[in-house]
């Protein structure tokens, strides 16, 4: 109990120092074990998750080992299954939406980080933030209603008819396929690129500017040739996440890619993404076969998105201690 | 701390209040989005007469209908492609009891089509159809299709082929007529709920194949008769066994179901696609519900069997405003027989 | 050197205006899409809306009153799941653990974060409905309830870490324990930061489709009890907006609506609370 003297013997953990019966008598150990539980928990989870996705997918492994990656075949009715189709359209698609979305995302997070005042800049940084949290599937009701029609009505032809004959150019449009997905793709990742951005780039040190200005550069040039530069890794993590985001979307694409398991160079063309012919084909497929080599799509994403995410958070890092570090 | 606690109580009582029993039996199904409308239409009636049964249909597609009922998620699956040996052996090993077929209605799978400038029913040839789907035909006035079209102006555009890309019962229809009417077909993709489609976009449940169709100029795919028509697409004839362009209609589909119920299998698994008779339309199907013959809750037993008694009689009253044909006298009958056989 | 200097102008000039251009359509897509789902979805809003369930296929009229409280019971269910394992994980992180098991449950976290949802939603199936032959509300909660945990455990955990240590030592120096300095402390005093994280999670989850599609399924009535299938409105929206019916349209644009609101509301109070910064205890 605790009296008004210097020692205060149940505050402050000095190991050893109280006997364990008095400190389960006091709750704390109940509290760490419960604690201690709970965050166990959640490794135990993500373990159970990745074991399921491993053993689950054994048939296709032991079938087709590695050529599963290189096989561009789907044919449930021969039992031929192949990855690259479906790889391919994640692939393309999310590049698509990054070269859509890098270029507006690092101007907007430029603009929010060096010139508008922080009020606004908060402001706006508070509506790109709710953008962010629109549902993937009310993007794919837009992509459907608005991006599709556009894209056969406006896109296409203007791209078609002077470039068409580049490979990606090429060939009939049916409104859906890999560069609409792109499109409605790049819309969502925005967000992530201009918030993480901004955030890297105030947090690069003022002095850099300031010596960039007094040599007599303009404006510009102190930001993209000194400030930028500075907060490169950063920016290059918000792309990784954003790509990231991108290849685990499911259905604003499957609305919009045209469900075709093909490969074909022309960015008119439909075709597939892994998550969406997860959610397409998964609850039907008969067949273990079949069904695993769904999981195993699955576990080829999930390390997709694994590896990306990493290296996102490792530059992210990087960056903002480089600039919180003093110079 | 209070306040919180007092939040936490009050969302925990609103927890127990919506979890409040409701005395309705709900029963569960899964499978085909061709007779989708006339099985929403069935259990909405049904649970009009019966409040205490709520039959919860979902329009995954047929696939989706015998894997679920397989794995026994669901109470019960449709499909309009009737389940392979290998399938029925799944079920059994699964299950330990065998699956049974009850056919409900006809339907059709028909050739729509969204063309500029072309409002009128065009007539294909299997050859055409074929030749289409298989990606060889690729304009829309090639030979094949303009030929038994004569009068009517096509236009040189290419052909956007659109196909389901879910697990469907009307692929199988649609692949089963293929493969009967093209070699070639056969040994290519052959007939199955999912194929390995050589063109087309994919669209998910006849309601997305129509909805791709109507959006898509140019395009041409395969839809439940009933799609079409209260969708307002286009549709066309086909060119059956005896050499006639019929389109889909009521008196079209039952003559191809007349042929198949006198030798109507026990468990009712029976194609009728390219079907004999002059008036025929070649791409009929019966759909089956998929009922486990051994069910262990007996409410819902009985009310499965109750449905399908009434769906058998009463039921088929509403099958012809919908465009589906009803069945046979003689497979009503042999249908009322079988429901006995579900324990 | 003159002209030069004017070129260098123009191009900074010119460049920054770009940098203004690209974040003003950044935000104007936001109001868009707002516009967008207003118009189309707000002359669908009615009270039937509300109130009624699902017509079969070809009539119209009809509501999804199932897939609104479909949702909230899901998202209910999902918050009892999700956030005491996010809470209590983020005060094991924040108040009790040393360096090696922190790591380990912070990257555990992180790896969950960055499942994409269908995979997540595959997890479900394989977990709880194969076993109990159900697709279910819980099973569905189960899948969201996963989502919200991440997010949840590392604001937690950086909330906790930000209240100050003279409230800690204060506390500790009227002779109370560990636990009861964390319960009525230090909790209190983060509980706003928290309070958001827990809103985020929950706005997030709250418009997940993909893992709710083998899990919950989908329901034409009301949804009993929590072992049952259950409509939801994402899943609604989805299968209506890719039908060929208009009136299934219609509905589809004021689910969207519907949906969208909600998710603003909650990131919008969600934010305000935050920005109010950390409560400092009387």
């Amino acid at each position: 109990m605790a009296t008004a003297t210097p020692t205060i013997p149940s505050a402050g953990p000095l190991p050893g120092s109280r006997s364990f019966l008095s400190r389960v008598r006091d709750g704390d150990e109940i509290a760490r074990l419960v604690t201690f539980l709970f965050a166990a928990s959640v490794v135990l989870i993500t373990i159970l998750l990745v074991y399921q996705l491993w053993v689950n997918s054994a048939l296709p492994r032991q079938k087709f080992g590695l050529r599963f990656f290189v096989t561009q075949v789907w044919d449930p009715v021969m039992d031929e299954f192949g990855a690259l189709p479906f790889v391919y359209g994640t692939v393309v698609t999310s590049a698509v939406a990054l070269l859509l979305a890098v270029p507006l995302g690092i101007g907007a997070a430029i603009f929010l980080a060096e010139l508008a005042p922080p009020r606004i800049s908060d402001a706006l940084q508070f509506l790109i933030d709710l953008l962010a949290a629109v549902p993937s599937v009310i993007y794919g009701l837009l992509g459907v209603f608005i991006v599709v029609p556009l894209m056969r009505t406006v896109i296409y032809p203007a791209l078609n008819k002077p470039f068409g004959f580049l490979p990606i150019f090429k060939g009939p449009s049916y409104g859906v396929g890999f560069l609409t997905a792109g499109i409605v793709l790049a819309i969502m990742v925005i967000p992530y690129i201009i918030s993480v951005s901004r955030e890297v780039l105030l947090s690069v040190p003022r002095d850099q500017r300031e010596a960039a200005l007094a040599v007599g550069s303009t404006r510009w040039e102190s930001t993209w040739k000194v400030v930028v530069p500075f907060a490169k890794t950063g920016i290059m993590g918000s792309i990784f996440l954003a790509l990231a985001r991108a290849l685990g979307e499911t259905m604003a694409v499957t609305m919009v890619i045209g469900n075709t398991p093909k490969i074909a160079a022309s960015l008119f063309a439909p075709g597939y993404s892994i998550a969406a012919v997860i959610a397409n084909e998964f609850t039907e497929a008969t067949g273990d076969l079949y069904l695993q080599s769904l999981i195993a799509l699955g576990l080829v994403l999930f390390l997709l998105t694994f590896i990306i995410n990493g290296l996102a958070r490792l530059l992210i890092l990087v960056t903002t201690q480089k600039g919180s570090g003093s110079d | 701390m209070k306040r919180l606690t007092g939040a936490l109580l009050a969302v925990l009582v609103l927890g127990v209040i919506l979890c409040a029993a409701q005395n309705a039996l709900l029963i569960n199904g899964a499978g085909a989005t061709f007779p989708y409308p006339i099985y929403s239409k069935w259990f909405d009636v049904y649970h009009g007469k019966n409040p205490n049964i709520q039959f919860n249909y979902q329009s995954v597609g047929s696939g989706a209908g015998i894997k679920q009922v397989t794995e026994g998620t669901v109470d019960f699956g449709a499909t309009d492609g009737p389940m392979n040996d290998e399938q029925m052996k799944a079920f059994q090993d699964k299950r330990k009891t065998s699956i049974l077929h009850f056919p409900t209605v006809l339907g059709a799978a028909v050739p729509t089509y969204n063309v500029p400038g072309v409002s009128s029913s065009l007539n294909f040839t299997p050859e055409a159809l074929a030749g289409i789907f298989l990606g060889k035909i690729t304009k829309w006035n090639d030979p094949a299709i303009a030929g038994p079209n004569k009068g009517v102006s096509l236009p040189a555009n290419d052909i956007v082929v659109v196909h389901r890309s879910d697990g469907s019962g009307t692929t199988y229809i649609w692949t089963d007529y293929l493969s009967k009417v093209s070699d070639e077909w056969k040994n290519k993709v052959s007939r199955a709920t999912s194929v390995n489609w050589p063109v087309g976009l994919g669209g998910k449940g006849n309601e997305g194949v129509t909805g791709l169709i109507k959006q898509t100029p140019n395009s041409i795919g395969y839809v439940e008769l009933i799609y079409a028509v209260q969708n307002n697409v286009t549709y066309g004839a086909v060119k059956n066994s005896a050499g006639a362009f019929i389109k889909a209609d009521l008196a079209s589909v039952s003559a191809a179901a007349a042929g198949a119920a006198k030798e109507m299998p026990d468990d009712f698994r029976v194609s009728i696609t390219n079907a004999p008779g002059k008036t025929a339309y070649p791409i009929s199907s019966f759909t089956w519900l998929l009922i486990p013959a051994k069910i262990d809750d007996a409410g819902k037993r009985d009310a499965i069997k109750g449905f399908l008694k009434w769906m058998v009689s009463d039921g088929q009253g509403y099958a012809e405003s919908l465009s589906y044909a009803k069945l046979p006298n003689e497979v009503a009958q042999k249908v009322e027989k079988a429901i006995n056989n579900v324990q | 050197m003159q002209a030069r200097l004017q070129w260098r102008k123009f191009v900074s000039n010119f460049m920054l205006t770009m940098t203004g251009v690209c974040a003003f359509v950044s935000v104007a897509v936001l109001f868009f899409i707002l516009g967008y789902l207003l118009f189309n979805g707000g002359t669908s809003i009615n009270w039937a809306f509300f109130t009624q369930l699902p017509k079969p296929v070809g009539e119209t009229g009809g509501g999804m009153a199932n897939a609104i409280v479909g949702s909230a019971k899901l998202l209910l269910a999902a918050s009892l799941f999700g956030v005491p394992i996010g809470f209590l994980g983020g005060v094991y992180l924040a108040e009790f653990s040393g360096g090696a098991m922190a790591s380990v449950v912070r990257y555990a976290a992180d790896l969950l974060n960055g499942v994409p949802s269908i995979v997540i939603g595959i997890f479900a199936y394989s977990l709880v409905v194969l076993p109990f032959k159900h697709f279910s509300t819980l099973a569905g909660a189960f899948a969201l309830g996963l989502m919200m945990i991440p997010i949840t455990l590392r604001s937690t955990e950086e909330f906790l870490n930000g209240v100050p240590r003279m409230l800690r030592e204060g506390a500790m120096a009227l002779g109370a324990s560990k636990w009861q300095t964390i319960a009525t402390v230090i909790v209190p005093a983060a509980y706003r930061g928290i309070l958001t994280a827990i809103l985020l999670a929950l706005a997030r989850v709250a418009g997940e489709t993909a893992p709710l599609l083998f899990t919950a399924f989908g329901n034409r009535f009301w949804s009993g009890g929590w072992t049952q299938p259950t409509a939801s409105l994402p899943v609604m929206i989805f299968t209506y907006a890719v039908s060929p019916y208009e009136d299934w349209h219609r509905q589809a644009w004021a689910a969207g609506l519907v949906l969208l609101g909600l998710i603003l509301i909650i990131n919008i109070v969600a934010r305000t609370i935050l920005s109010r910064g950390i409560a400092v205890p009387r």
